[in-house]
């Protein structure tokens, strides 16, 4: 009896949703695998994908984003051995998912935190909330390829922003492995969008794009290239989050600033009277 | 039958010297590199001052003096001790507030009743806030000693002048960190009073610079390498100019920039106090506000009777000498912006809009525009998408909430917007969806230390005032 | 439904007959914001009123004096002095222009006519169970018609608060015209009590409901609650007959009483009147205070402006 044969996979972009090829029709192998080499114009539909998330997604309850990041954690958990056959440590996959816990738990509690009401000079109601900014551009972190991608995607969709992530170009196939985590989480589709290929490809046209409103710079190691993506996001004021340090240790506490740099602020006034 | 003779704030309580130099390392020096210029009284185009320029050199040893001070004196001082020198400026500030609120009047073109009531009041009250977050930045909620960034880098504008000092340095030196400021070219001049209040308080030479000048000035003291942080407010074309110029650097950035507010007001509207408030929206401070309400929607259903009240209410402003306690509405702040909104203006009335102003009489010298409304304005006109800063309304029609909501978002701007309705749920339905940083509602252009102040979108990012305000001067 | 300025003269004369009628209408007047109506009568409280204009103003307020005495202690002998001081509030200068009324209780009425007959000062008589309303409405006509008989030319009536706050509108609707009906030739001014009604949305429904019901005056209140006529009140009073002549194309006067005893605080709801309804109104047969102490401090002020000294309370009759 001859051995069976294997089903390979087939590792694509993740956009709206859905697992499209590129346009473009390219590829460039990774870990023996074909991986997509996405072009401008997948960066450009990834944003649209993006663009017609926020509405649903800024408007979902606190708590059902939180329940959703939290079903992520649970997924992800459960496909462990998947990552595990990519070569992604033991200790990283926990940590990959103990931190959509730890951000699923701060859906309700940011607002609470970080706004609140203001003691004004004056018959006023005055209170400030925070809220998403929109749509949010993320070069991830060349590595750790699991934990890294974790923290830089699920600080910015807690809160109600939808994303465009660019993969570490040297790993994608965990990132790719994620996107069948998140298109089995009840995440919905558009919320968050997983491109691979090169950084030097995608995060420009993202960093131009007027459409565009936050950009996370944290994976991009080259200190000219994230200078000038600065400098294109500043067309239209995109908040940045600029390159992590050398160094960094991914596996620290996060802190808020990951999750405060993309929100707004708003604050309502309104008189108190009879 | 009833005219108001003119009742004329007096002059004398403040004493313009002929000619100023910078403000470093706590006494005035001559400029090294610098040349000079003249700040002008926009009511008569009379010259108040010679003022000092900046050159690249002297941005430099300012840098150098808040370096020093920072090092040296203000980063190691206890929270508790620059909270005491922060309550005492506030203090200083409210026992010289008819000085202030003269020059100030004086230099920008503002009504006195503003500078007054309004600008200087709130400077105390900014510094007041401020001082007390010194010595309580542990629970501030950043985190257990949280660090100050070092030398702030403030380039603020001249429609508030003293007022955007204030909420430049006040939270400045609230967290520590020392800073160097340019004013606007054509307002230096109660900045550089302050600097004689930074003085008369005993603040360490260092930690307050000011540096006068014009684009090249602010541009040189942003591009310094030896600033931690830069805090703009002004234009969103300079603001990108800024964003661009610290690109790739580690400078911290804050910028509060433009705006075009929609002040949307409903059929249900408290009808009265909506007018007041479209009013106060965009004739305050001669329209030189960057939150101003310059587009008003109101609802088709009550838009004949709204514009007829509104109309009626603008036949009562009283335009012409800031120093007049009756004024309502003072000079435009300089040539150079009076000629913006005369050419914005004539493009709203070429591109087909009807122009609307009440009869009144402008002075012979001086920069004045009288208010003025345009209706029939669509989102396609330029008067309804870029910022005029002027006394100029732009008045659109809606026909339900949800047009609102859309026609209110239709611009790059996000910085305030405002809803006068007296149905709560719609408030709080109309507040959510909104893109802009203040939403004022049943209610327009109000300021308060603790709350607080910044844009979405192409309106800058950062917030001024409250807890917020503390972030944008900790590293954080 | 919607009742303020509109170019096109409504006939709202029919809203009367149906309760339901009157409450819709009520109801759909635009609100109040307290907090904005306090702050837009404190701005206009910051006018700066110099030199001519203040003489102006001054003799304009002493003009538009209902000089006022309600009290239980009131004798022929009081009521004749101050009647007397109405006609000549200073009796040093003949420059002084007499006062608008003299507004008294129906029994004191006979005593003021005497002095006032011819003078062109009014007389201003408080009726219908002043100050509570709290009688049968036979009783409150009847009080009318005496103090019109009396030789009053101006009834000051007060609204039934009671009904008003239960919400029976046509109630104090025809109480009203029915007081109205009483009057003659009277004019009638109609008290709100505004200091009873508690908000603003009050005032202003009662204040057009007034109105509708045929009243020449709307004024504040009696005097005898705690809180009288302020600025932001009259506001929204002055407000409301503003709306009211754009409607209707009728003017009605207004009348803030109790609590005004300054020139400076005269000036500034002259002042108000002037950036909110405009010159028409800026006469005694549009605006008057109800007041007694206001007298002596504009006649005060009045001699300093003429002196350049400043005055004191004995060189001036305290009747």
């Amino acid at each position: 009896m001859s051995e069976r044969v294997a089903v390979r996979k087939t590792y694509k972009l993740f956009i709206g949703g859905k697992f499209p090829r590129s346009e473009s029709g390219r590829s460039y192998i990774v870990q023996d695998s074909n991986v997509v080499l996405a072009s401008r114009k997948d960066a450009r539909d990834a944003v649209v994908a993006a663009r017609a998330a926020v509405k649903g997604w800024a408007g979902a309850t606190a708590y059902n984003r939180g329940q959703i990041l939290y079903r992520v954690a649970e997924m992800l958990e459960g496909r462990r051995e998947q990552f595990v056959a990519l070569g992604v440590p033991a200790d990283e996959i926990d940590a990959a998912i103990d931190r959509w816990v730890w951000y699923a738990g701060w859906s309700d509690k940011l607002p609470q935190v970080y706004g609140g009401a203001n003691p004004v000079a004056g018959p006023y109601f005055n209170l400030s909330a925070p809220e998403p900014t929109g749509v949010v551009a993320v070069a991830a972190p060349e590595a750790p390829a699991l934990l890294g991608l974790v923290s830089v995607i699920a600080p910015a969709i807690v809160t109600g922003n939808t994303v465009v992530v660019a993969a570490s170009p040297a790993q994608p196939l965990p990132a790719v492995t994620l996107a069948e985590v998140l298109a089995t989480s009840d995440l919905p589709g558009g919320v968050v969008n997983i491109l691979t290929g090169r950084i030097t490809e995608t995060v420009p046209t993202l960093a131009a794009h007027m459409d565009v409103n936050a950009i996370d710079l944290t994976g991009v190691s080259d200190a000219e290239l994230a200078a000038e993506l600065e400098v294109k996001a500043a067309e239209n004021l995109k908040r940045v989050l600029r390159p992590a340090p050398a160094g960094h240790d991914w596996f620290a506490d996060p802190g808020l600033a990951r999750m405060t740099t993309l929100l707004e602020t708003k604050t309502v006034w309104h008189p108190k009277g009879v | 039958m009833f005219e108001y003779a003119p009742a004329p704030e007096s002059r004398s309580v403040v004493d313009i010297k002929p000619s100023y130099g910078l403000f470093v390392d706590g006494t005035f020096v001559d400029p090294t590199d610098g040349g000079s210029f003249k700040s002008i009284n926009p009511a008569s185009e009379e010259v108040l001052a010679e003022i000092a320029e900046a050159g690249s050199q002297d941005v430099d040893r300012a840098v150098r003096a808040a370096r020093k001070a920072y090092e040296k004196v203000w980063g190691p001082m206890p929270g508790r001790d620059r909270a005491k020198y922060l309550f005492r400026i506030a203090r200083l500030i409210q026992e010289r507030s008819r000085e202030l609120a003269v020059l100030e009047s004086l230099d920008n073109g503002k009504p006195i009743k503003e500078s007054r009531d309004v600008d200087v009041p709130l400077v105390a009250a900014h510094f007041f806030y401020y001082a007390g977050w010194a010595d309580k930045l542990d629970h501030a909620g950043f985190g257990p000693a949280p660090r100050p960034l070092g030398v702030a880098a403030q380039v603020i504008p001249w429609n508030f002048p003293l007022l955007m000092l204030a909420w430049k340095i006040a939270p400045a030196l609230a967290a520590g960190n020392t800073v160097v400021l340019k004013p606007a070219e054509t307002t230096p001049l109660t900045a550089l009073l302050f600097a004689e209040i930074c003085q008369q308080a005993d603040l360490p030479a260092g930690v307050v610079n000011i540096v006068t000048g014009a684009g090249d000035t602010g541009r040189a003291l942003v591009e310094h390498p030896g600033v931690d942080k830069v805090a703009f407010t002004g234009s969103t074309e300079v603001g990108k100019a800024i964003a661009r110029a610290v690109a790739g650097t580690r400078k911290k950035l804050t910028l509060e920039l433009g705006g075009k507010a929609a002040n949307i007001v409903f059929d249900d509207a408290p009808v009265d106090q909506a007018v007041e408030g479209i009013v106060n929206g965009i004739f305050f401070n001669q329209g030189h506000v960057c939150c101003a309400g310059s587009r008003l929607l109101v609802q088709e259903s009550v838009a004949d009777r709204v514009l007829e009240s509104l109309k009626r209410r603008m036949a009562q402003l009283r335009v012409g000498d800031p120093l007049d306690k009756n004024t309502d509405i003072g000079a435009i702040n300089s040539a150079a912006q009076l000629e913006r909104i005369r050419e914005l203006s004539e493009a709203g009335a070429a591109e087909g809009a009807e122009r609307w102003s009440p009869a009144c009489e402008l002075p012979d010298r001086g920069f004045w525009f009288a208010p003025t409304i345009f209706t029939g304005v669509t989102q396609a006109h330029r008067i309804a998408r870029e910022e005029i800063f002027g006394p100029v309304l732009s008045v659109l029609t809606f026909r339900t909430p949800a047009e609102a909501v859309e026609k209110a978002n239709n611009t790059p701007y996000g910085l305030s917007a405002g809803i006068w309705t007296d149905k709560g749920s719609r408030i709080l339905w109309l507040a959510d969806r909104l893109r802009a940083g203040v939403v004022w509602a049943n209610t327009f252009n109000k300021f308060d230390p603790t709350s607080p102040f910044g844009g979405y979108k192409e309106s800058g990012y950062g917030r001024e005032g409250g807890r917020h305000g503390l972030e944008a001067y900790l590293n954080v | 439904m919607t009742a303020t300025a509109t170019s096109a003269r409504s006939d709202l004369s029919e809203l009367g007959r149906s309760e339901t009628a009157l409450r819709t209408f009520l109801h759909g007047l635009p609100g109040v914001d307290q907090v904005g109506a306090e702050q837009r009568a404190a701005q206009l409280g910051t006018r700066s009123i110099k030199t001519t204009a203040k003489a102006q103003a001054i003799d304009l307020a002493i003009r538009m004096v209902d000089l006022t005495t309600l009290e239980g202690a009131d004798t022929p002998g009081k009521v004749r002095a101050l009647a007397t001081k109405a006609l000549r509030p200073d009796p040093a200068d003949p420059s002084c222009p007499h006062v608008g009324a003299v507004c008294v209780y129906p029994s004191m009425v006979p005593y003021v006519a005497e002095v006032l007959r011819g003078s062109g000062v009014h007389l201003a008589s408080v009726a219908t169970a002043f100050p509570s309303g709290q009688a049968p409405l036979e009783v409150k006509l009847a009080d009318t018609r005496a103090a019109v008989a009396a030789g009053a030319d101006e009834i000051d009536m007060v609204i039934n608060r009671g009904a008003f706050l239960a919400g029976r509108y046509r109630e104090v609707y025809d109480e009203i015209v029915a007081t109205k009906e009483a009057c003659g030739d009277a004019h009638l001014k109609v008290i709100l009590e505004t200091g009873e009604l508690a908000t603003y949305d009050n005032v202003r429904r009662a204040s057009w409901l007034a109105m509708l019901a045929g009243g020449d005056f709307i004024k504040t209140s009696t005097g005898k609650v705690p809180v009288a006529a302020t600025m932001p009140v009259t506001l929204v009073m002055l407000e409301a007959v503003r709306d009211f002549r754009a409607a209707t194309g009728r003017q009605v006067g207004v009348k803030p009483a109790g609590g005004i005893k300054t020139s400076k605080d005269a000036i500034k709801y002259l002042v108000m009147v002037n950036e909110t309804v405009g010159p028409d109104w800026l006469d005694p047969d549009w605006f008057r205070f109800g007041a007694s102490s206001l007298l002596n401090d504009l006649l005060m002020q009045r001699t300093k402006l003429t002196t350049g000294v400043y005055s004191g309370p004995d060189y001036f009759t305290l009747d």
